[in-house]
């Protein structure tokens, strides 16, 4: 296993809608910024790599043109996952285990504002047997919401309370979508939209861009002072059918953070990619962070939510908190699928 | 200056899919209302059937009929349905676990309010009127009501007896009839066979009148069923001037807060000409205005 760190990350402020721009115009800002941190060029980069659903623009093949934002002549070594950027950073760690290169250039874009999203992740449902239905995203985070209620795991304030931290801790986050100091009984008077969820404890539907770039061993040693090694990293997902899942436990996240070691030393700070208030609860259980944890300074998918480039953000604050000397170790985390049901995290280390 | 240009835009794919013989077999089998789960290899029972369970074992083809009515296990009450929502009503999404099925089905109930939801509540399946063999061939479900209706209906031909009749007799007049103990001298509204304290028969019959006294009263704020008033409405006790026992009846024609014990009343009668052999001819009772009775008038009636 070779040593990879993150060593730099860029983001577009997290937005209602960033009208004046295409998927390139998104793509170079970030990546140019992110290379330009470490004094690279896409010239040094060995491998980029991006995530996102070609389903927000409604485009086609839309990160095929998201390329043009990058410097891609002579041709450069390039690929795409439609998932969220956390997963093209995954890919790019086990291109970098070949052996052969050093860095490699990760990005994603989300722009919400042209699509109808809940509709769209109805497309994520099964064709056969739930797609017809019209199941939308909030509805289908609903019934797991009410399972955990059911199951005397959480209740609503416990959600409302979720998001009154998370929107706290985005004060501080310049590059929030919504923040401030919301209170709980106020939020818990807001009519529901998909009962138990009301509107706040659903996230916003941001518009954003964000990259970050890997290196290897002594180049990462030499790009910054104080490199965020990726020291552990894996990914499990569980079965399509939600009626094949208990909804109110995180099995593929828990086995996730075994396996990535979480577990193996103390976490200052998680960046978990909990879109829905009651996603935290559950993921918290699986992952054993307890109270010492600092979860989501940053504010979270609550604050800001470009879907396919919030999971990515997440692994970027993570990032920054060790790669400024704040955080000693920290957890990344990025969820893909209906109701948690895939996902990844990543342990971050100073040292 | 340069405005960003903006156009309504539709992305349609018109892919047809293909089924194949355990989703194919389910779904075509929903055109002819029949509901059927598949066998897993350790002997569980999903619906809706999948080609591999979550262990990645085959399914093993077989099929077994299923009742269709199921068990929710976790359901969301929509308000305000959405575009592409199976209902324009509000309704619930809900995992629906089919009787005898080991998994559960994302489908929809149509259970009219959301207080009618709850995580473990019986539902039945409703079918489709055109079914195409899609898993909207389901309409939705909808609750069972975990009570039965039992009604019971029985013809009887009853009999007041003597002294009833000659109460009933007496409203019919517009007159309120007493019997009394020539010995006790207590005078009891209705007439009853015997004076209760005496034993004797009460053989004689007095009118009495249709002012009296309102010795207790409540005030019904709640429904039941069967109730033939809107609530909030008062019912009283009143011991008519010349009888010894109270008949029952609405006190109306005062406010609520202003109804007390002692508080003199008149009946209300219907029109003459709608009178029957019943009490229902007075409508209820009202304040005459006169001064309250004494407490000690009326104590021994309580």
């Amino acid at each position: 296993m070779r040593d990879v760190a993150i060593v730099s990350f860029s983001q577009l402020p997290s937005v209602k809608a960033i009208e004046a721009a295409d998927e390139p115009e998104l793509v170079q800002p970030v990546t140019s910024d992110a290379m330009k941190q470490v004094g690279l060029t896409q010239d040094d980069i060995g491998f980029t790599c991006s995530g996102s659903t070609d389903y927000l623009p409604g485009r086609p093949f839309s990160f095929v043109a998201a390329v043009d934002g990058l410097k891609a002549w002579p041709p450069i070594r390039e690929s795409h996952v439609e998932m969220d950027g956390a997963f093209a950073l995954y890919e790019a760690w086990v291109r970098l285990m070949h052996g052969d290169i050093e860095t490699a250039l990760v990005f994603s874009f989300g722009k919400c504002s042209l699509a109808p999203v809940p509709d769209v992740l109805n497309l994520q449902n099964d064709p056969y047997y739930v797609q017809p239905l019209g199941l939308d995203s909030i509805s289908a985070a609903a019934l797991q919401a009410q399972a955990m209620i059911d199951g005397g795991k959480a209740t609503e304030r416990d959600f409302a309370e979720v998001v009154a931290r998370n929107r706290k801790n985005a004060i501080d986050n310049p590059n929030a979508h919504i923040k401030g100091d919301f209170s709980v009984d106020a939020m818990l008077d807001e009519p529901y939209i998909s009962s138990p969820l009301r509107k706040s404890f659903c996230p916003p539907l941001s518009d954003s861009a964000a990259a970050i770039v890997l290196a290897v061993g002594d180049t990462a040693k030499k790009l910054v002072k104080r490199p965020a090694w990726i020291r552990g990293f894996d990914h499990r997902t569980e079965p399509h059918a939600l009626g094949q899942r208990d909804l109110t436990i995180s099995p593929s996240s828990k086995l996730a953070a075994e396996k990535a070691g979480v577990g193996r030393g103390k976490v200052d700070v998680a960046e978990l990619h909990a879109p829905f208030a009651h996603q935290e609860i559950i993921l918290r259980e699986a992952m054993g962070l307890g109270d010492g944890v600092r979860v989501n300074p940053s504010g979270g998918a609550l604050a800001a939510n470009s879907l396919m480039t919030a999971g990515l953000i997440r692994f970027g604050e993570a990032a920054n908190r060790v790669l400024c000397g704040d955080a000693d170790r920290a957890l990344a985390h990025t969820t893909n699928g209906v109701c948690l049901q895939h996902n990844l995290i990543a342990v971050l280390e100073g040292e | 200056m340069n405005e960003i240009l903006s156009a309504p835009y539709v992305l349609e794919y018109t892919y047809t899919r293909s089924t194949g013989p355990v989703v194919g077999r389910f779904l075509e089998n929903l055109r002819y209302e029949v509901l059927e789960g598949v066998k897993t290899v350790d002997g569980r029972v999903l619906c809706p059937p999948l080609e591999y369970d979550e262990e990645g074992e085959p399914t093993t083809g077989e099929f077994v009929p299923l009742r269709p009515s199921g068990t929710v296990k976790s359901w969301s009450w929509v308000q305000e349905p959405r575009k592409g929502h199976p209902f324009d009503r509000p309704f619930a999404w809900a995992l629906i676990q089919i009787d005898g099925t080991d998994n559960a089905m994302v489908h929809v109930v149509d259970a009219g309010k959301a207080k009618r939801m709850k995580t473990g509540m019986r539902v039945r399946l409703r079918w489709a009127d055109e079914k195409n063999g899609t898993i909207r061939d389901i309409a939705c479900f909808e609750p069972i009501a975990s009570y039965l209706p039992g009604p019971v209906h029985l013809e009887y031909n009853v009999n007041p007896g003597k002294h009833y009749t000659a109460y009933l007799r007496g409203l019919q007049e517009g007159k309120l009839i007493g019997g009394r103990d020539p010995e006790a001298g207590k005078v009891y509204v209705p007439p009853r066979g015997a004076d209760p304290t005496t034993g004797n028969p009460t053989s004689e019959y007095v009118e009495v009148a249709d002012i009296g006294i309102l010795t207790t009263f409540t005030i019904i704020r709640i429904p039941f069923e069967g109730q033939k008033l809107t609530p909030p409405y008062c019912f009283g006790a009143i011991v008519l001037d010349g009888a010894d026992s109270p008949i029952y009846h609405l006190i109306s024609g005062v406010p609520h807060d202003e109804i007390r014990m002692g508080m003199r009343v008149k009946a209300k009668w219907k029109p003459r000409d709608e009178w029957e052999t019943s009490l229902e001819n007075i409508l209820y009772f009202e304040p005459t205005g006169e001064p309250d009775a004494p407490f000690d008038s009326y104590k021994e009636h309580l």
